[in-house]
């Protein structure tokens, strides 16, 4: 009795210390990436920092184009994500016939499967060439063609997210809105959507954090000029996101150089920007009470 | 015949971490070789307290427990006391059947072999088991099938045999039959009536009707309190209390 | 307009929206099934790749992925079943169990590069694995760690509580209940999500970037301690930094990678739905 009793209480002390595992690699992420980069804010000023001109060779280390960068493609997939993934959404979970979700779901997955750097390909050999033909701008590798890209990264998080919000809502408050005269869609938009709300801004929450993290994609396809973009129409010229210069710079700096310290800060800033909005995100699930469940009887 | 107190309660209140009373300052004996029930309306507690006696809600969150169980004279609450040991002499069969997910001999093999039980014996076990719950004949050409391919009586009958593998001291049964069929009711019911002989029988049933059939003794809970409890016959005849007698007789719950 | 026609054209559009992803989805994934076919070839496959990488095979990149997948399944799927067992049969509702879950909702979110750049700082610097399988595997598992709790909670989370409780009464301890009921049901559901979190990461490219991957190395490493080639990364490579690359050789390896991850995702979608069949509850 007393070598099974030391054994359950081992186990259950492994398993606590897996758990445990996620905090101390979190801990441990945090505290390497302001090892790092903290000779890069003791090098570079703040104002630096804020500096329009990234020309780490002439030891600018402006981040403002690489931030405004981001801001741009992150932006300009929500735009076409958001609408795009609940749209999608409605029709698995409310429009669709069955055949249609059997073939769409997969597909999803399909999607969500394909590598970055798979898609990053894509759009520079076949994406890019037809941007720069549609819009006659001198290249196709703009910030446009990213958010292009980006949209379609994030539509399978935001769909299934989104379709488990609209699932969730109980058939009661549709059935309610259909015998009280309603139509379907005066249902769905009224009745439905309105009662999956926090689920789908989780869904786009989400999904906005993907963008914000992707790289790979980016990288290939945004032509990586670290300007500022001022107009609108900027859209259609190169950028630099803040990913893509950490993925295309790491590899060639110098350890320990203020430039490698600098790519640091980049880092620890995502690290940060992913936090908030995940944590937003979970805000609204932790909302739902959760009812305790009972013993059989 | 003497009467053996077998389990003895004394003074247990139990309240549930949402703030659910379920048991007020309950003093009742369970006695040995004796058909023992527990009945009144549903939300009495009588769930909360047979669960109370194998220690399963230790399984639930439980806020406060006062008072204590006897088993045999020692306290269950104890703090060295072995869990699995008094599970194993207070075995338990719930509303509704459950099978574990795989074959009918491994239900029956499952508790004996954590105990520790290897080879022949284990069958021997089972078949006892099954002999006793009166479903032996039923299912001794199909123990390697999955016992969820069983129907709802016979799962129950499983269930019940299945506790009995353990040889416990102390059977506690929550509403055995309220999912079952007349038949399968019945055979249940006799199957208690033999192995009291032998066992310490707590049983919530499903209906009055039930109870006073088989009770030898009785108690009556209500909202928590034991309103009150003695020999079946005097209780199902003469209730001592204006509740119990409204209740029995149908004017409420 | 009327109800009957706004609700016309409100599903109209939501339909159209709807059929220009599927048409994104199969153009990209007919691009490239059509494109690379013609690249694929025994020789492709198994060779070594030859004249700057513009000929040959892509055998070690084929091989390295493999090795660092293997690599991120074994960093990941003991800590990560451990912790859901963790979450889902032991934990109480307390402030400790909320600090991990949103410790793994934060790794959930955490981008890829900055995956890398961790990797880069403890692992390749710090522990001095240097760039290496090691620190890659390393990498890569604590990327998928949260895909794999979150899956296998869930899946330990749909067992019936009834079978605890059963299981309990007839004398079986918390450990022993979990191994022999809990587990074995929610076996297929862990699997599963244990698949589709190597999925992810048998794709990812800029976690490899600094930690383990190789630009051209046409030999089999031979330790974990070495760098190997790998897929993505390969693919990255020979579609922006080698000049004149032939196209065919691009699509070829993009179609290998594609089907690689691909065949881990119609496994998991096998598993699941035998698991469907065959449950009893
Ligand atoms: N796990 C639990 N958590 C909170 N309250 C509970 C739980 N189980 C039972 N209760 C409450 O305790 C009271 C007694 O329940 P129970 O013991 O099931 O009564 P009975 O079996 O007599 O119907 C009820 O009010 C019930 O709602
Ligand atoms: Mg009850």
């Amino acid at each position: 009795m007393k070598k099974s009793s030391w054994w359950e209480f081992g186990i259950e002390r492994a398993v606590q210390l897996a758990g445990v595992s996620a905090i101390v690699f979190v801990i441990l992420i945090l505290l390497f990436l302001i090892r790092e980069s903290v000779p890069g804010f003791a090098d570079v000023s703040p104002g630096e920092l804020l500096g329009e001109r990234w020309y780490p060779t002439e030891g600018r280390y402006g981040l403002l184009p690489l931030i405004a960068g981001s801001l741009l493609v992150v932006l300009g997939a929500a735009v076409m994500a958001l609408p795009l993934g609940l749209a999608t959404a409605i029709f698995v979970a409310e429009v669709s016939p069955r055949w249609a979700r059997e073939v769409l779901k997969p597909l999803i997955e399909v999607l969500a499967g394909i590598p970055s750097v798979v898609l990053g390909f894509i759009g520079m050999l076949v994406l890019a060439p037809s941007v720069r033909i549609l819009t006659g701008a001198p290249t196709g590798l703009t910030a446009f063609t990213g958010s292009l890209l980006l949209a379609l990264m994030a539509l399978p998080t935001i769909v299934s997210v989104a379709e488990d919000a609209i699932d969730a809502v109980p058939k009661s408050y549709r059935d309610g809105a259909l015998a009280l005269g309603a139509t379907r869609w005066q249902t769905t938009w009224r009745v439905v959507l309105p009662a999956a709300r926090s689920g789908i801004l989780t869904a786009m929450m989400l999904g906005i954090g993907r963008a914000i993290g992707e790289t790979m994609t980016v990288m290939m396809v945004t032509g990586n000029a670290a300007r500022i973009p001022k107009r609108i129409g900027d859209l259609f010229y190169p950028v630099r996101t803040m990913t893509a210069t950490i993925a295309a710079e790491m590899g060639e700096v110098a350890q320990a150089s203020t430039h490698y310290h600098v790519l640091f800060v980049i880092g620890i800033s995502l690290f940060l920007i992913s936090f908030l909005i995940n944590l937003a995100a979970a805000i609204v699930v932790f909302r739902q009470a959760r009812r305790s469940e009972r013993v059989l009887s | 015949m003497s009467l053996e107190a077998k389990v003895q309660i004394k003074s247990l209140s139990i309240r549930y971490s949402d703030g659910t009373e379920s048991l007020r300052d309950v003093s009742l004996d369970l006695y040995a070789r004796q058909i023992n029930v527990l009945f009144g309306p549903a939300g009495g507690g009588k769930s909360t307290l047979l669960r109370a006696i194998n220690r399963l809600n230790d399984l639930v969150e439980v806020a406060e427990r006062r008072g204590e169980i006897l088993l045999d004279g020692k306290d269950i609450y104890a703090p060295d006391l072995d869990v699995v040991a008094l599970r194993r002499r207070v075995g338990m069969v719930f509303a509704r059947p459950v099978p574990l997910p795989m074959t009918i001999r491994q239900n029956l093999h499952y508790g004996p072999q954590l105990a520790g039980v290897r080879g022949t014996r284990l069958d021997e076990l089972a078949e006892k088991g099954l002999r006793q719950a009166a479903i032996w004949d039923e299912v001794k050409d199909r123990l390697d099938e999955p016992a969820s391919s069983l129907s709802g009586g016979q799962q129950q009958r499983l269930c019940l045999a299945r506790t009995l593998t353990l040889e416990p001291e102390v059977i506690l049964l929550d509403e055995p039959t309220s999912g079952l069929d007349p038949i399968s009711t019945a055979k249940v019911e006799s199957s208690l009536q033999q192995l009291k002989e032998a066992y310490t029988i707590v049983i919530v049933p499903h209906s009055v009707q039930q109870a006073a059939r088989v009770a030898d003794q009785a108690a009556f809970f209500l909202q928590g309190e034991l309103i009150e409890y003695g020999p079946g016959a005097k209780l199902f005849t003469r209730p001592s209390d204006q509740r119990t007698e409204d209740y029995i007789t149908g004017r409420f719950g | 307009m009327s109800r009957q026609a706004s609700q016309r054209v409100a599903f109209a559009l939501i339909s159209l929206a709807a059929a220009l992803v599927i048409v994104a989805i199969l153009f990209i994934a007919g691009t490239i099934a059509v494109q690379g076919m013609g690249a694929l070839s025994w020789e492709f496959l198994t060779g070594v790749p030859g004249d700057g990488m513009k000929a040959g095979g892509i055998m070690p990149a084929i091989i390295g992925t493999l090795l660092l997948t293997l690599g991120t399944a074994v960093t990941a799927v003991p800590l990560g079943v451990g912790a859901a067992i963790y979450l889902s049969e032991y934990s109480q509702d307390s402030g400790f169990t909320r600090a991990i879950r949103i410790a793994i909702i934060n790794l959930a979110g955490i981008p890829s590069v900055v995956y890398g750049l961790f990797g880069l700082g403890l692992f390749v610097l710090f522990m001095r694995f240097g760039t290496s399988i090691l620190a890659g595997s390393l990498t890569l598992g604590i990327m998928t760690l949260p895909v794999i709790i979150s899956t296998a909670e869930e899946a330990l989370r749909a067992v019936p509580q009834s079978f605890r409780v059963v299981s309990t009464s007839l004398g079986a301890t918390r450990w022993q209940t979990i191994r022999q009921v809990v587990l074995p049901q929610a076996l297929p559901g862990i699997l599963t999500g244990v698949i589709l979190g190597l999925e992810r990461a048998a794709g990812e490219t800029a976690p490899i970037l600094f930690t383990v991957a190789a630009f051209f190395l046409p030999r089999l490493p031979s330790s974990i301690f070495d760098q190997t080639m790998a897929l993505p990364y390969h693919l990255f490579v020979i579609s922006t930094q080698v000049p004149g690359m032939p196209i065919r050789i691009q699509y070829g390896t993009a179609l290998v990678l594609l089907c690689f991850v691909l065949s881990m995702n119609v496994a998991a979608t096998l598993v699941r739905s035998r698991f469907r069949r065959r449950r009893q509850w």
